[in-house]
């Protein structure tokens, strides 16, 4: 008999990649997941920041998938490499940032590359016609495969029924009648085919699989880009746009202010790196400085400081602002009143 | 057999567990790698990520903000 054929399966860690990967298995192929890391996924750091977040369930999904279904997990780091993807979309975004067309042609087009250097013979997602407005709808579904190069060795098992025969299935590797015709936002056939395969639990993430689906999120992002005059980011930005409130009180720097203790120690981490504020004597928030302030402009955002802890109802407060050197310089000002923070600076 | 040790204080999950496995990849079965990381993430997701591509984990634990995890290679 000849040797199984080998799959590799984009897993996000929700129910679609999930039932791909059974559907697969129940095929008799070798299945192995890949599993993208673009900097934006809701999976990682989001846990780890805020503190009433972190006595949450702190499973990371795809992991957690991989491990039900007896698979290995190869996680892609693709960071660098997805800026050029979100900077210059050729597909446009979604209803926010979220580029998701380019985002899914460019992972099928990294597992095409991973699978030729693995050896493997073809690559599935748990995608389903009509499921996503941008990504997976019957138009653009061909040009995922063809744009990625993947072409016809790109199977979608749950919806593999509504579009043309893979080779994977033309040579039978595996069989298309066992395959499904999932289409449509309906999550019905998705929830009756996990409780066949008997999965009592799965994430059910909402909206998307990344940050760049969340309208605020994406707001954030692009106030960066237009107050730094150019559409680029590094890793700090992209978890610091996760951070705390942001307020713009001046074109040239705004202030990230941490909401609670967590935020306050993440924060900490980057004092080096930024001018920071605290108020002395009082409890309240870490602040950042991002971009480049003025004294005057400083004395802007101690006042502003001022109003999130517990001194702003005091007539004058002592601010210390840390350079990066770690030199502290302390000011009195008058705190702000809440009517002087001008709705518009709340990014 | 031979030990290594790698930091990803400051990187956030899932970048410690990316890390391991990229060095993982490069050790032979019987070395010990030692993970040091500041996101309790990694002390689910590391040991999660071992038991899934079949290496061993020796010993985890945290001290204060800093977390470690020693893997043997599988
Ligand atoms: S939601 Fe994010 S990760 Fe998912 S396809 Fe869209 S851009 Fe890509």
């Amino acid at each position: 008999m000849s040797e199984a054929k080998k799959v590799a399966v984009l897993v996000s860690g929700g129910l679609d990649s999930m039932l791909a990967v059974k559907v697969l298995q129940e095929q008799g192929v070798h299945v192995e997941g890949l599993n993208f890391y673009t900097g934006f996924c809701v999976e990682g750091h989001t846990h780890a920041i805020r503190k009433k977040d972190q006595k949450k369930d702190k499973r990371n999904n795809a992991l957690w998938v991989a491990e039900q279904l007896g698979i290995k997990l190869h996680i892609l780091d693709i960071v660098d490499e997805y800026k050029d993807v979100l900077i210059n979309p050729k597909h446009g975004y979604g209803a926010n940032m979220n580029p998701c067309l380019d985002c899914k042609i460019f992972m099928v087009k990294k597992a095409l590359q991973w699978m030729e250097e693995h050896d493997f013979d073809f690559i599935a997602t748990g995608e389903v016609v009509g499921q996503r407005p941008m990504s997976q709808r019957k138009d653009t579904m061909p040009i995922v495969s063809n744009e990625s190069g993947a072409e016809d060795l790109l199977v979608r098992p749950l919806c593999a029924k509504n579009l043309p025969p893979t080779l994977p299935e033309r040579e039978g590797w595996i069989d298309r009648e066992t395959l499904y015709d999932f289409s449509g936002r309906t999550r019905k056939p998705q929830m009756a085919l996990a409780d066949q395969f008997g999965f009592e639990d799965y994430a059910t993430p909402a909206g998307g699989c990344c940050f760049l689906t969340d309208k605020s999120y994406s707001v954030k992002l692009v106030d960066l880009w237009n107050a730094r005059g150019e559409r680029d980011y590094e890793m700090d930005d992209i978890m610091l746009l996760k951070v705390g409130r942001h307020i713009r009180p001046r074109p040239n720097f705004k202030m990230i202010i941490s909401r609670e203790e967590g935020e306050n120690n993440f924060l900490q981490g980057y004092r080096n790196q930024f001018i920071t504020m605290q108020v002395a004597d009082f409890a309240g928030p870490l602040v950042m400085i991002d971009g480049v302030a003025s004294a005057e402009d400083l004395a802007l955002a101690a006042r502003i400081t001022t109003r999130f802890g517990k001194a702003k109802t005091e007539p004058e407060v002592t601010v210390e602002i840390r350079a990066r050197d770690g030199s502290v310089q302390k000011i009195k000002v008058s705190p702000m009143s809440a009517a002087d923070i001008e709705q518009s600076w709340y990014i | 057999m031979a030990n290594y040790s790698i930091d990803t204080k400051g990187l956030l999950c899932p970048m410690p567990v990316i890390k391991a496995q990229n060095r993982v990849a490069t050790l032979n079965p019987g070395d010990h790698l030692e993970v040091l990381s500041s996101d309790p993430g990694a002390l689910s997701d590391i040991p999660a990520w071992c038991r899934i591509n079949g290496h061993q984990v020796v010993e985890k634990g945290q001290q204060g903000r800093e977390v470690r995890v020693l893997i043997e290679v599988g």
